[in-house]
């Protein structure tokens, strides 16, 4: 009951404490723990019965006594304070401010678990948002109220990317988007690189930051997602605004979750994620979209660096299941000094069919995406050959592969941190280097878009 | 009724005591919000229950109610077109009711209770009533006659009382047996328990999918099992989409289990706008969706793969033909294991328990071409995804999947990454269905069964080809192989890659499909003996007919077929030529 506080614990280990059960406590509810010197953290029930109650602390456990500790129970769930006024402020992990200002000035109160969106609710995603980054709206184009990840691996420019996606995104409409952004594990000159982006593209009044540094305690992390996707619930399908949410490392996210799973001794699956992982993840993507009860919407852009670059370990593999599409992040384009990076066929978005084409990018723009990812597709082949066999060998066609993936890697997948490219110009470029290949070859784009589009230049040229 | 108290929760497993009185999967109401709920064990007079909605908040000491009943679904006129969630709850209705979220506790008629149907009795008073006998029968849409039977679970018998002809709502009784029964339009039926038919049937006839790589190479039978594995992003869920729109079914029942929202959402959006080639009307016509998302509780998608079946089989009693889309049938797979793990259940592999494979066998056994009660033909054809962690198919879910089904369309990584859609690899795909098929496909065209072996046996020399191609490149090759090579890539440019998003390129009516196949092999056979009489690869590789042929999939709409004729006159004239000159 709230106010009350009981004191003792049965027990503590890692974050999760047992306390005998004394009165009505509901499961997932919110218990706040006071250790013997006075300090307050909050926890979430796990599991309750008859005799006992056991609660996962989201904060260091260290020095909790069994007997000097004193828990209450707040008979409701972990809820953030919501307003408009979020908006410019930081908060920690937990949803409270650290920018030393007080709470905004509000008695709206969200749930921070939110409850699933009803398909029947939704609007389906398809307003084409112009990144300015050939890679992305050229060939793995990004929709609002889409959830698109960046797979990337460490020491790979994804903080980059997100920043100039960020400093870029703007819809057909001009209409310009709030942001939130929750770090969750990483380090401080990471957060200070997003707010400094933040700052000098004039949007720092637009963003609210949840961050959880790596300093913070690993389950903290836990929370700071949900946090996040509260205020940007809120914002969106309440105050209808459009919101880009930033999730990184979504990693840390899941190695949290990896610890509690394993001190509650479950039964790992795959190299000891717990088996909910999927659905734990879920809980958190799905929370983007579109509603049709209001104007606005979530795109969720949640960064996760992949251990030892592996795609298929279970946390890119998971989020790859669930997220629309992916934009992978390739050391081997990375060691050549293109950026970005974005490895040219593993990436994908699976909602691009329905935001492009006419009337929304260009008419030429689904083949012309097409034709390029087959292109470069067999350009790919044409290089291992080469490395086999030596490029002199090649025949004359195959040559014209390795020109045009040279060209495609060169002039259209790598640009500037600052270079802020017009869909028009993306596919024109598109365009351009297809006339390193001869016309038949570009079998996937109907012969009167050829015919308007494709450069009248011989090839090579 | 009976009436228990919480004693644990963990999760969406609890544990409730006064139970003795409880039968196993009997269906209850937990909590103070009634959330529902079946019991999955039983131990003295505690029994253990999976709850099917979001419990946050329950306490200890909260109560358990029990009517006695297993976990149903409400079957009746009204189904088609409408979206459930994994417990039949109509999510169109929740939406308006409670807005955009998905509240706990919230209580719906699965069907318009208030709405009349039109009856038409085929029996009178003094008449026996047996077990498939239609009573009479409601047009549920303007093209889906229902009929009405007595439902299995009850007893045949004389019908004391028949209404007559007219409208009636589902509340309204529209006959009585002797022995006081009332019979209604709609009846329940415990998903669990499959609905009985008088036989098994083979199963000789197609399921066309209008996709060409499935209905030549890999065909399915109506009342046929398959599966699709891929790794994430290589087009499960796009084939399964393609295949509820083009399919020659009569019903879809699409699940969406344990996957996005938004992928519902799109078929919601677009299946009304997407016409029958064979009917005229929307496709949502004939379709039921059950959408239990990722995100949407753990034990309801566990359940939502026996709520789509029921509802399949339903249907099939009436002697329809009707297809299941299952996807994904690993997230179903992950759901037991997860309500497993919380049971502390002794795990097998990868955390799956022991009764997995039983699981699915039972599934799939719920698929198949059967004689119904009525002595009608019906068939439940079952495609179910596969989300195989890391793409790998070694792992469980893929494996025990294997030896229930009979179709197996694999997804290639590389395919997918090249962009060739489907990516239905056409080396590790099989389908056992081929034989029992021939029947049909001969009346197609004569040349069916010649024109797939073919074809296949020339993939598959590509692909031995590619190995040394690897190796030292095309161009060390003798002509006649590199002629292999050129006219693979025009079966997988021309006739493999099929584009869901293009109007013409879509869907193929089996005439077309057999066509374009026929024109690419006809190709080979005379390029090939021209270049036995001495032509270089060069001359055949320069002529226009090639593109025309690798196009003709977008170019030649399924009512012109006719056009073939160009194509082929512009074949004739341009080997016609080289003949000449080569004196083949
Ligand atoms: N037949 C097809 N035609 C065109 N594009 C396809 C086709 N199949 C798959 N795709 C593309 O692949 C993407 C991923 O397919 P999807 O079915 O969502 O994959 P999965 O369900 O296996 O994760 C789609 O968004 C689409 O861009
Ligand atoms: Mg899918």
């Amino acid at each position: 009951m709230r106010g009350l506080e009981f004191k003792g614990l049965q027990s503590v280990e890692g974050p999760i404490i047992i306390l005998e059960r004394r009165e009505n406590v509901g499961y997932g509810e919110l218990a706040r723990i006071r250790d013997r010197s006075g300090v307050v953290k909050v926890g979430r029930i796990l599991e309750v019965s008859d005799s006992a109650v056991a609660v996962q602390v989201f904060g260091p456990t260290t020095g909790l006594s069994t007997e000097e500790t004193s828990v209450e129970f707040l008979g409701k769930s972990l809820e953030l304070r919501v307003s408009v006024d979020m908006l410019g402020r930081i908060y920690d992990g937990l949803g409270r401010p650290i920018d030393g200002y007080p709470e905004p000035f509000s008695s709206e109160f969200r749930d921070i678990n939110g409850i699933p969106i009803n398909p029947s609710a939704r609007a389906y995603p398809q307003d084409f948002i112009q990144t300015g980054v050939s890679s992305i709206d050229g060939m793995n184009t990004l929709i609002r109220g889409q959830k698109l990840p960046i797979f990337s691996g460490s020491g790979l420019p994804h903080n980059r990317l997100a920043a100039q996606i960020i400093r870029q995104a703007r819809l057909k409409t001009e209409e310009s988007f709030v942001m939130v952004f929750a770090a969750m594990g990483v380090k401080y000159d990471v957060a200070r690189f997003f707010i400094q982006t933040f700052e000098e593209s004039g949007v720092l009044s637009n963003v609210v930051m949840f961050l959880s540094l790596a300093d913070a305690p690993s389950i903290e992390r836990l929370i700071t997602p949900r946090c996040a996707l509260t205020a940007a619930e809120y914002l969106a399908y309440e105050k209808n605004m459009h919101v880009l949410v930033v999730l990184t490392d979504m990693t840390n996210y899941c190695e949290a979750l990896r610890e509690i799973s394993s001190i509650r001794g479950e039964i790992p699956s795959r190299k000891g994620y717990p088996g909910y992982l999927y659905s734990d993840l879920a809980s958190l993507y799905e929370r983007a979209g579109k509603v049709k009860t209001s104007t606005g919407s979530i795109t969720q852009i949640p960064i996760l660096t992949m251990p030892n670059d592996d795609i298929s370990h279970p946390i890119p593999d998971l989020t790859g299941y669930i997220t629309e599409g992916q934009i992978v992040l390739e050391r081997e384009l990375f060691q050549k000094g293109i950026y970005p990076p974005v490895a040219g066929l593993p990436s994908l978005s699976r909602l691009m069919k329905d935001g492009i084409g006419p009337g929304m990018t260009r008419e030429d723009h689904k083949d012309l995406a097409s034709q390029l990812f087959a292109a470069y597709s067999r350009t790919k082949q044409v290089r291992n050959l080469a490395a086999i066999i030596g490029e002199e060998e090649l025949s004359t066609l195959d040559k014209n592969y390795l020109t045009f993936g040279d060209r495609f890697e060169r002039e259209f997948l790598s640009q500037s941190e600052t270079e802020n490219r017009s869909i028009e110009q993306t596919l024109d470029l598109g365009w351009k280097v297809l006339t390193h290949l001869p016309r038949e070859e570009l079998y996937r784009i109907k012969e009167d878009l050829i015919e308007k589009y494709l450069p009248k230049t011989p090839i090579g040229r | 009724m009976v009436e228990g108290r919480i004693i644990r929760i963990n999760g969406p497993i609890i544990q409730a005591d006064g139970l003795a009185r409880a039968g196993l999967y009997d269906v209850v109401e937990a909590g103070n919000l009634g959330l529902v709920g079946e019991i999955i064990r039983m131990n003295g007079d505690v029994a253990t229950i999976q709850i099917y909605e979001d419990n946050t908040g329950m306490k200890v000491g909260e109560r358990v109610l029990s009517h006695g009943e297993p976990l149903s679904v409400l079957l009746g006129p009204g189904l088609i077109g409408r979206i459930y969630d994994g417990i039949q709850r109509p999510l169109d209705e929740l939406f308006q009711r409670t807005g955009f979220g998905i509240a706990p506790g919230v209580k719906t008629q699965p069907l318009d209770m208030e709405r009349k149907w039109f009856f038409k009795p085929f029996c009178k008073k003094g008449d026996k009533l047996e077990r498939g006998k239609p009573l009479g029968i409601v047009q549920e849409t303007d093209y889906l006659q229902h009929p009405i039977y007595l439902p299995p679970n009850r007893n045949e018998g004389t019908l004391a009382e028949v209404c007559p002809e007219g409208t009636y709502s589902l509340t309204e009784p529209v006959a009585r047996m002797g022995d006081g029964t009332e019979l209604f339009l709609c009846h329940s039926w415990p998903v669990r328990n499959p609905r009985p038919y008088r036989e098994r049937l083979g199963m000789e006839e197609p399921l066309l999918t209008g996709q060409r790589v499935i209905d030549v190479f890999f065909p399915i039978s109506k009342g046929g099992t398959a599966a699709i594995p891929g790794g994430f992003g290589t087009g499960k869920t796009m084939t399964q989409h393609a295949i509820a729109k083009w399919c020659d079914a009569d019903i879809i029942v699409y699940i969406g289990c344990g996957e996005r929202g938004n992928e519902m959402t799109d078929v919601l959006r677009e299946f009304p706008e997407i016409h029958d080639p064979r009917t005229g009307r929307s496709i949502m016509e004939r379709t039921i969706l059950i959408a239990n998302t990722s995100n949407m509780p753990v034990a309801a998608r566990e359940v939502s793969i026996y709520t789509g079946v029921t509802l399949a089989e339903y249907y099939r009693d009436m002697g329809y033909n009707v297809a299941i889309m299952a996807d994904s049938t690993s997230r179903w797979a992950e759901a037991l294991r997860e309500l497993s793990g919380r049971l502390e259940e002794m795990p097998a592999e990868e955390g799956f328990p022991a009764y997995l494979p039983t699981r699915l066998a039972e599934f799939y056994e719920r698929g198949g071409r059967v004689t119904t009660l009525e002595g009608k033909k019906g068939s439940i054809t079952i495609i179910g995804a596969v989300s195989p962690p890391g793409g790998d198919f070694s792992e469980p879910v893929t494996q025990h999947t294997k030896r229930f089904i009979r179709c197996f369309w694999a997804l290639d990584r590389d395919l997918a990454n090249a962009r060739h859609y489907p990516a239905i690899s056409w080396i590790d795909s099989y389908s056992e269905y081929g034989e029992e098929l021939r029947g049909f496909w001969e009346k197609v065209n004569a040349d069916w069964a010649a024109t797939r072996t073919e074809a296949m046996e020339l993939l598959k020399r590509e692909q031995r080809l590619a190995q040394i191609v690897k190796l030292i490149g095309p161009d060390a090759l003798p002509d006649t192989s590199r002629l292999v090579l050129l006219c693979a890539d025009m079966i997988k440019n021309g006739f493999l890659q099929q584009s869901a998003f293009d109007p013409v390129d879509m869907y193929s009516v089996p005439e077309k499909q057999v066509i374009i196949l026929r024109l690419i092999m006809d190709f080979y056979n005379r390029a090939l003996r021209i270049i036995r009489a001495g032509a270089p690869l060069l001359k055949l590789r320069s002529l226009s007919v090639i593109e025309r042929i690798v196009r003709m999939k977008s170019q030649i709409p399924n009512e012109k077929l006719e056009l073939v004729q160009e194509v082929k006159s512009l074949l004739d004239r341009e080997l016609g030529d080289l003949e000449k000159e080569y004196k083949v």
